[in-house]
């Protein structure tokens, strides 16, 4: 976690209004954002279509200007620059795009070597420089190609590569994944993750899968038609989202809550109460669970569920079928409450409705149901033995 | 037929042609590329976007184009005698010729802009490039192929109307052709024209395509 708190990149009030295109009404992709983007992290924003992700991202680089408020990037503030003396601060900030944008024109080490000569570097420094990060995205034995010989990945790094050329301290990438296979996915996440900690480069970036959050973001901010309506670390924001727009994106990346089709499947196999109880680094673990279950005589059988990394902590859930007697199953919901969220489902013969963090969309939810389960529990520790990825289906005692 | 009497002419004809063609395509084509990027950058949403100057560009290039050329030598000769001194000889047709390739392939020109991928003059914008270093590095570079498809579309055109030269007394094959073949009833001759523009108008082609195919090998 990078240590530094100065706002590298601050939006004080930053507004952007387009007129409406023809007769339509205008359009405010951003609305009053007062956000600091710290030096050395990565920054996530995300939101849905249209949410003014990519417009925030392009008032970081002056590709739009603000029609309120300011951006005030390396303390310099971008409002009052002119178009000619923005050049050089757009100049000393890589940017990443969703669909490569490289020159068909030039060769791989042609589309490197621009921003170098934009800046103009003489030529053997550029050369030397090229091969550098040829060197440094892997892609040394194509610096004679043409982009179009490429795989997406492979444009990607060629696109990172570009972007780092002149030693930006700040890299925007506007859904540099967004068009790559999961795989690919995968080693361009690992690229910019690189680039953070190797190069000590703050990377915004933006994306509309939480996945990417999930696994290189430090912090995150929700947009929502231009505001940006939930901030903080990723962690925080993955444990406990305050905002339903959040809530949504973290059902997407965290599949391990039963969605109402999946749980009508498991009623049909599982007669028992069936409950999903939260399982985070603070608030529990199985081994909680365990404990908890055995101490009121009831039986846990795990039906769905999984634990993953959230900015490299544990994270997610398990829904448990019970068995017991009398009381004690209400007991062991009440006490495992204690510690930690759960969504009870109840019992096919008395199935209830719940708001679920992990229900895509409730609209039907009953409204006097349970008290929203989103907040972490508090107290005990975690001793949480799942590391990496754990995923469960099926039955399995505990 | 008497080619011992014709020859030179031709010759002189050719001669005349190829002064007017290649004037006009120096002329017309650099201030056609000049006026089709004043089009392109100045269209709304794009990098010098200018709605005023668009609108009197635009307006411009609409209103000329269409104009049929022998036409146009008419209209324009006001302009032409300002500028030439004389409204008839090669000079004030050359003139007329210009004037009207650079409306036609600033039209074209345009068009090829267009097609590029905004995202590619975002990114050169993101990386600090000027819009007169945009337009040298990426917008030409990358529209070349079709930009020198269109030059050799122009090529064609300007041929065409040079054909009219006689008119303005500017000779040229076309009015050979006409003198020395059509009115002296002697279809050889207008034969021997057609062939030898037939041919240039094919090697050009050939040419260009040529040209073109090398800059799309990416
Ligand atoms: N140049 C423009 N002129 C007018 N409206 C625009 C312009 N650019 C964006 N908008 C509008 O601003 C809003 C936000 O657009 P933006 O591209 O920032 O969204 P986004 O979150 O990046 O969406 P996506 O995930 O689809 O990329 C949208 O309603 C869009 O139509
Ligand atoms: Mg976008």
């Amino acid at each position: 976690m990078p240590a530094a708190t100065s706002g590298i990149i601050r939006f004080e009030g930053a507004t952007k209004v387009f007129p409406g295109r023809g007769k339509g009404a205008e359009v405010r992709a951003v609305d009053e954002v007062t956000l600091d983007i710290r030096e050395g992290e990565i920054f996530g924003v995300i939101g849905q279509s249209g949410a003014g992700k990519s417009t925030l991202v392009r008032l970081i680089n002056a590709l739009e200007r603000t029609t309120g408020g300011d951006v005030v990037v390396d303390g310099v503030s971008l409002g009052s620059l002119s178009e000619a003396r923005l050049r050089p601060v757009r100049a000393g900030i890589g940017m990443v795009f969703q669909q490569f944008n490289l020159l068909a024109s030039r060769t791989v080490s042609g589309n490197i070597a621009y921003p170098l000569e934009v800046a103009g570097w003489p030529r053997a420094k550029r050369e030397a420089r090229v091969a550098e990060l040829l060197d440094f995205v892997g892609l040394a034995d194509k610096a004679g190609v043409y982009p179009s010989t490429l795989s997406g990945g492979q444009k990607q790094r060629v696109g990172i590569a570009r972007a780092l050329a002149t030693n930006p301290r700040i890299l925007l990438a506007d859904e540099a994944t967004s068009a790559l296979d999961p795989e690919t996915t995968r080693d361009v996440l690992d690229l910019l993750q690189r680039v953070n900690r190797e190069l000590g480069i703050t990377v915004v970036v933006i994306t509309h899968e939480m996945d990417v959050v999930r696994s290189i973001c430090h912090r995150v901010a929700v947009m929502e038609r231009g505001r940006v309506v939930e901030v903080g670390e990723a962690y925080q924001v993955f444990s406990s989202p305050r905002h339903d727009t959040t809530r949504r994106f973290v059902a997407t990346a965290l599949r391990d809550r039963p969605s109402p089709e999946v749980l009508a499947r498991l009623r049909t196999r599982h007669t028992g109460h069936i409950v999903t109880v939260g399982v985070d680094e603070v608030a529990g673990s199985s081994a909680v669970l365990t404990r908890t279950l055995r101490e009121h005589g009831v039986d846990g059988t795990v039906v769905f569920g999984g634990i993953t990394e959230v900015a490299e902590r544990p994270y997610g859930s398990l829904t448990v079928e019970l068995v017991g007697d009398g009381g004690s199953v209400e007991a062991a919901v009440a006490a495992l409450r204690a510690v930690t969220w759960v969504d009870d489902h109840g019992t096919a013969a008395d199935p209830r409705k719940v708001r679920g963090v992990g229900q895509q969309d409730a609209p039907d939810a009953d409204p006097a149901g349970p008290p929203d389960p989103g907040a972490p529990g508090e107290g005990l520790p975690g001793n949480g033995p799942f590391g990496g990825q754990t995923w469960l289906t099926g039955g399995i005692d505990l | 037929m008497n080619w011992d009497y014709l020859t030179p002419l031709l010759w002189e004809a050719a001669g005349q042609t190829a002064y007017m063609v290649l004037i006009t395509l120096l002329i017309g084509g650099f201030l056609g590329l000049a006026l089709g990027l004043g089009l392109y950058l100045t269209r709304p949403g794009n990098l010098l976007q200018h709605r005023f100057v668009f609108a009197v560009l635009n307006l411009a290039v609409n209103i000329v184009r269409p104009i049929p050329f022998i036409i146009f030598l008419v209209a324009l000769g006001p302009l032409t005698r300002a500028v030439i001194g004389s409204t008839i000889g090669i000079e004030a047709f050359t003139f007329a010729m210009c004037f009207m390739a650079t409306f036609v392939f600033a039209r074209l020109v345009e068009q090829n802009l267009v097609s590029i991928d905004p995202g590619v003059v975002e990114a050169a914008r993101a990386m600090g490039a000027s819009p007169f270093r945009i337009v040298r590095t990426v917008l030409v570079p990358e529209a070349l192929a079709p930009l020198i498809l269109g030059y050799t579309f122009l090529f064609v055109g300007v041929l065409d109307m040079s054909a009219i030269g006689g008119y303005l007394g500017a000779g040229g094959l076309g009015d050979f052709a006409i003198v020395q073949g059509y009115r002296q009833y002697d279809w050889a001759v207008t034969a021997v024209v057609v062939v030898i523009i037939v041919v240039i108008v094919q090697a050009v082609q050939w040419l260009g395509n040529g040209l073109a195919r090398r800059a799309l090998r990416r």
